[in-house]
């Protein structure tokens, strides 16, 4: 089963990349778009009826694909 | 005091050998070049974590060069009281095994930042006790992810425990948004650990300690520890 982890910079930290794509696309005339942020998407197979499949994609997180301290995730 | 020490390699390090250069002209002993794939480090005093793009700084910066083999060991020496100075990747590297706190992010202003910058001592440690508190070090910096980030508890902590080690600042001292390159919260360059024997700092006193570099303030901090 494919999985696919939606990873993020928190919130309350600036984004600087979303911030330039914003500028370009109002330089472009598309300013109707705002608070731009980018991440990144992760996905992966796991196998079908994986036991604890959200508890093991919570490990893989909390392990290596995402940095708490800077991070947030959700998987789609 | 007499100090041996070893440098580790990642693939994608590329300040490893100006780190080993760095210690054998500063220490007068044969540095311990050490793979990231060992499990074991020499019994040295101090360790460099060297600058460079570790993995190709996939995922994140110093995210895989965490999970190396050789990090179990690392964790060992820094408990046991071993000295580790992880220079920007190595900062970055830090960073994610948890030995130092925080974060690095990407630049402010996207630049990747490649020029020298300067520095003044904060807290007092082991590695910045022979610079004077007015005295503002010239080291080069070439970063893209050096913008230092804690939550606002973290950063009390870290003023608390007096583990600010050097803040970025301009020729006079000042610490000002222009000084403050990257970005990074509170004008930080480089902080240790609680038992501050673990420092992390973005700029590269390997660069900046022979007669041919641009500045020769890079001493101060192994000086420093050499007692």
């Amino acid at each position: 089963m494919r999985v696919k982890i939606l990873v993020r910079l928190k919130k309350q930290i600036l984004e600087p990349q979303g911030k330039n794509i914003e500028e370009s696309l109002n330089n472009l005339g598309f300013d109707k778009c705002s608070n731009i942020r980018q991440g990144k998407l992760i996905e992966l197979d796991l196998p079908d009826g994986l036991e604890d499949r959200n508890t093991y994609i919570k490990t893989i997180c909390d392990k290596l694909l995402v940095n708490n301290i800077i991070e947030e995730y959700e998987v789609l | 005091m007499s100090l041996s020490s070893a440098v580790i390699t990642f693939p994608g390090s590329n300040c490893d050998r100006d780190a080993q250069t760095y210690l054998e002209a500063l220490t007068g002993q044969d540095t311990h070049k050490v793979w990231h794939k060992d499990v074991s480090l020499p019994k040295v005093d101090l360790l460099i974590i060297p600058g460079g793009f570790s993995f190709g700084d996939y995922l994140r910066s110093g995210a895989m060069a965490s999970k190396s083999p050789i990090i179990n060991d690392v964790l060992k020496h820094a408990d046991r009281g071993g000295y580790i100075i992880g220079i920007c990747n190595g900062f970055q590297i830090l960073t994610e095994i948890g030995l130092l706190d925080g974060a690095l992010n990407r630049n402010i202003n996207l630049k990747f930042l490649a020029k020298n910058c300067f520095i003044k001592k904060n807290h007092d440690n082991h590695f910045n006790k022979k610079i004077l508190p007015d005295h503002c070090l010239s080291i080069p910096v070439a970063h893209n992810e050096g913008s230092y980030y804690n939550s606002e508890e973290g950063l009390k902590s870290l003023e608390d425990n007096q583990q600010i080690s050097f803040l970025y600042c301009d020729e006079k001292g000042n610490t000002t948004d222009q000084s403050n390159l990257n970005g990074s919260l509170n004008h930080i360059a480089g902080i240790t650990n609680k038992k501050k024997n673990v420092l992390g700092l973005m700029p590269h006193p390997e660069r900046a300690f022979q007669d041919f570099h641009t500045s020769q303030d890079g001493q101060l901090i192994l000086e420093s520890l050499l007692g």
